[in-house]
Formats: C-alpha cells, structure tokens, sequence
C-alpha cells in the first residue's frame, strides 16, 4: 500500500482509477483521461496534488540562503505573496529539482517541491540551510488541490470562506495569499488560469466536495500530465534531471545570470556552458505522421545528428501527438524520430502547444 | 465493465476470438484489456494478406498512456481489418466487442481455438490477476 492523501477515500468513491505515483495511490483518472483533460481548458477541474512537498523556511537569512540555492533570483520576489519558479541545481548545474517559492514575509518564505525528489531535496536543502541558520519545516498536514480552466476562479471564489474570498479574488497572476492555515494561489500546471490551495487535511474533503457542487469536475494526474505537456511546462525526472543543465532543459530563462557576483550553487558551472556553446537545444515536435511519440524515442535530425524525445503523448487540443525533446543544436524545422521501428516525420516548433483553452500551434 | 459475451474465447493476453458463420475468426483486445489501457488515442492493425503465426505481435493499441502490442490468438492470414479505427480508436473503448475489431483471420487450422479460454475462464484468469 502506498502513502494515502486525505482524499483517498473520495477518489474511490467517486470512481478514480488509483495508481502508484511516486509511492503514492493517486487518481489517474475517473473514466476519460480526454474528457478530462478538455473539461480543464474549457471550463474547470481539480487535482488532488497532496503528494507534493511543502517545505517552510524561516529564518531572518531565508532570503540571503535562498540567492545562494535557486539559480533563479529571490531578489524578484519584492511583495508578499509573489512566487518565482526555479530549478534547484547541483554544483555541475544538474537539475536536483524545479520548484515554486512563494515568498510570504522577510523571515517566511515557502517551497513547493516534488514528491518523487522529497528525500534527496530536503537533505540538500537542510544541508545548505545550515550556514543560514534557517530552519527547514515540511508541512505533511497540508493537503494540496489544484483547481484550473478558463471558469476556475469563479468557481473556487463561489465556495470560498467570506473573509478569503475577496483576496484570492484579488490575487494577480503567480501570487498567493495565506488566510488562517490555507493557503491560496494562482498558480497552475496546466496552462490554464485557476488556483491552488494548501489547507489543512482535516477540512479538504469538504472542501473537495464543495467544488464537485459548485460545478469542478475531479481530474486525474493522467489528464494534468497532458495538459501541462500542451502548455510547454517541463516535467522533472522525464524533461531534465541531475545529468543535465536547465540550458539543455528548455530552462534558460529560469537561471537568473545577474548580478553575476550572486554566487548560487551550479553558477560556475551553468557559465561555462554557456561560454562553450550549447551542443543540444529544447524544441516542441507536432507529429506529421499516424502515430505516438513517447519518452526516449530517438530523434534523427537532417545532419543525421541524434536527439530524444524527454516528454512525448498525444494532445487532445490539437488531435496530434506531440512532445518536448532535446536535439542537436543545428536542428531545423523538421526532424525524423524512431517509432516503434519505423522514422516518422515531425514537425519542430516552439512550445506552447496550447494554452488558456486554444491551441497555439497552426496545424496544416 | 458488463459481463463476458458468451460467444467468445478468450487469451491470456487479453484478445478476444469470434468464430464467424463462413470460418473465418474476428479478433479484437477485451473489455478489460481496454479499461486498463484507457483512451484510446492511435491503433495501427495488419495488412490484408499477411501471414500470421500463433501470438505473434500483430497490431498496436496506443492509449494515452502508452502502447500495447496486440498477439493474434491464432495462426492464419488477415482478411480484412478495421481501417476505420485509424480515425476513431476510441471505438475500442466504447465497443471492444463490437465497432473496435482489430481484424478478420483465415485461421490456419481449425482446431487452435481449443487452446483458448471460454469466458468463465477467462473471468476467473482476470479475477486473479
């Protein structure tokens, strides 16, 4: 049996098919993963994503220890609320994990990392936290629900407690806003506009319930993999990992470079790259031929230098399959990838796929 | 998922085999198989004319989530098979016994099908998976 979130037993009962994910029995879906997948960016649909890790910093050096950990810059977080996502990079400038990082106050700032890297992220945080002084605190009491589509908000805001409401209401985009235990932001992973919310296991079946009522379709992780693979958002463990850089990784706009003396971990590194000249680059493909692109199907370019494809399925918004992958630098605008032993023709484009309800890819 | 027809046999690999009134054979993936798999999303079946052996990999269902290999349950040579499916795979879901056949078989000898199981067998095979 693998690790429960509060909602366990009302995936269940309203059908869900469960499937380990990353140690956990998560929701794939509760019937069609496509019907969910278009339900999201048409009108709106929840997840329950109470695996992830919420990580808490505090600490009067949080800000100072967080320029040294992310090499994306916390100095862009000047108001309380704003969250900035990040890679977490080793000292080579290898993926360790992407993150969000909220910033709450001075002395407060929160992560939300992932649930297959939990260990190996909070002991290299604890670890680089030390010299800091600042006191790493997970939050496994908090649950986690994802609520996104184009009607979201309004639905969420319909459900919401009085005194919370008006806040999330004025929430700008990428900003959270904590009111008692919950904690509510309009973030996503699905290319859509919506929330998500932490708040206290004890209350998110209630509140799971709430939003059924209120007109939220419950979504598996089957349907949010798809959905963020059409908005172009990388996935860790298949778009990039330890082996490789945020450069390589479709990433680079994440890594912060000024002020050049912040000195983050994987810095020396990440510039020596970027000196030396990426020999790989991180491209969108459309498949023009009948078939599925999946991971690590190899991707033959016209030089017949090789790529793979990191993150590949097929787009419900587009009817076409598509993918992220890594290929040669000297890449053009079309490439051949192996497919079950035979070389298909695939288009290279420049992801989004598709985003707040429309696709962003002309097809012929 | 309903009950098992009862006109079929069935492998443990999850196809499914009618014997038709002129000897030839249909096959297509169970009900079962194809709750597994989820969404249909590409399905790629033989060529008309080609010789099959005994649970050689045939044809290819790809949902969502990944691709299957399908093994005909029986040796023979394609008659026919479900072009329509290239534009709605998804009938594989919503009608694994009927509009989601994968093809028509001349079986190579008659005798095969004893090999395969009859549906309360192949309930309980499921059952004990």
């Amino acid at each position: 049996m693998g690790n429960r979130t509060p909602l366990f037993e009302t995936h269940k009962a309203m059908g869900a098919k469960l499937v380990d994910f990353a140690g956990w029995d998560m929701p794939i879906h509760y019937g069609s993963q496509i019907e969910e997948h278009h339900t999201v960016r048409r009108d709106a649909g929840m997840f329950d994503v109470s695996h992830m890790t919420v990580v808490d910093l505090i600490g009067a050096q949080t800000r100072p220890f967080l320029r040294h950990l992310l090499a994306n810059n916390v100095d862009k977080l000047q108001d309380e609320g704003k969250a900035l996502y990040s890679c977490m990079l080793n000292e080579q400038g290898g993926v360790i994990d992407d993150l969000i990082v909220y910033f709450l106050h001075e002395s407060w700032f929160r992560l939300v990392v992932n649930s297959g890297t939990r260990a190996k992220d909070i002991d290299w945080i604890t670890t680089h936290a030390k010299p800091f002084g600042v006191d790493v605190v997970e939050q496994p009491e908090l649950a986690m629900i994802a609520v996104q589509g184009p009607n979201a908000r309004d639905k969420v805001l319909s459900v919401l407690d009085a005194p919370a409401r008006q806040p999330a209401a004025d929430l700008k985009l990428f900003f959270g806003t904590e009111h008692d235990d919950w904690f509510i932001a309009r973030t996503g992973y699905t290319g859509e506009d919506g929330f998500e919310i932490m708040l206290p296991g004890s209350e998110a079946v209630a509140f799971w319930n709430a939003l059924k009522d209120a007109g939220v379709e419950p979504c598996g992780l089957g349907c949010r993999d798809t959905l963020r693979l059409e908005a172009g958002m990388n996935l860790y463990g298949a778009d990039m990992d330890e082996s490789v850089s945020p450069l390589v990784s479709g990433l680079g706009w994440t890594v912060a470079w000024e002020p050049a003396d912040r000195g983050f971990i994987g810095q020396a590194a990440l510039t020596s790259e970027r000196e030396a000249g990426a020999k790989h680059k991180f491209v969108g493909l459309v498949l023009e031929d009948k078939g599925v692109l999946r991971n690590h199907q190899k991707i033959i370019a016209d030089d017949a230098a090789e790529g793979e494809i990191t993150s590949g399925s097929f787009s419900p918004t587009l009817g076409r399959s598509i993918a992220l992958a890594r290929v040669p630098a000297g890449t053009g605008t079309s490439c051949r990838v192996e497919v079950r032993g035979k070389l298909l023709a695939a288009r290279v484009v420049k992801p989004p796929f598709a985003r707040n309800g429309k696709a962003q890819i002309e097809l012929d | 998922m309903g009950e098992l027809p009862g006109d079929l046999k069935y492998s443990k690999s999850h196809e499914w085999v009618r014997v038709n009134d002129d000897g030839t054979v249909t096959v297509g993936i169970t009900d079962h198989a194809q709750d597994q798999l989820g969404d249909m999303v590409y399905v790629e079946v033989p060529e008309r004319g080609r010789e099959l052996e005994a649970e050689e990999a045939c044809a290819v269902v790809e949902s969502v989530k990944a691709a299957s290999d399908v093994y005909t349950p029986l040796a023979g040579t394609v008659i026919e098979a479900n072009e329509a499916l290239a534009d709605s795979p998804e009938a594989v879901n919503q009608d694994a016994y009927g509009a989601g056949w994968l093809m028509k078989l001349k079986p190579a000898s008659s005798g095969a099908l004893n090999d395969l199981m009859d549906p309360d067998a192949y309930q309980a095979f499921i059952d004990a998976e």
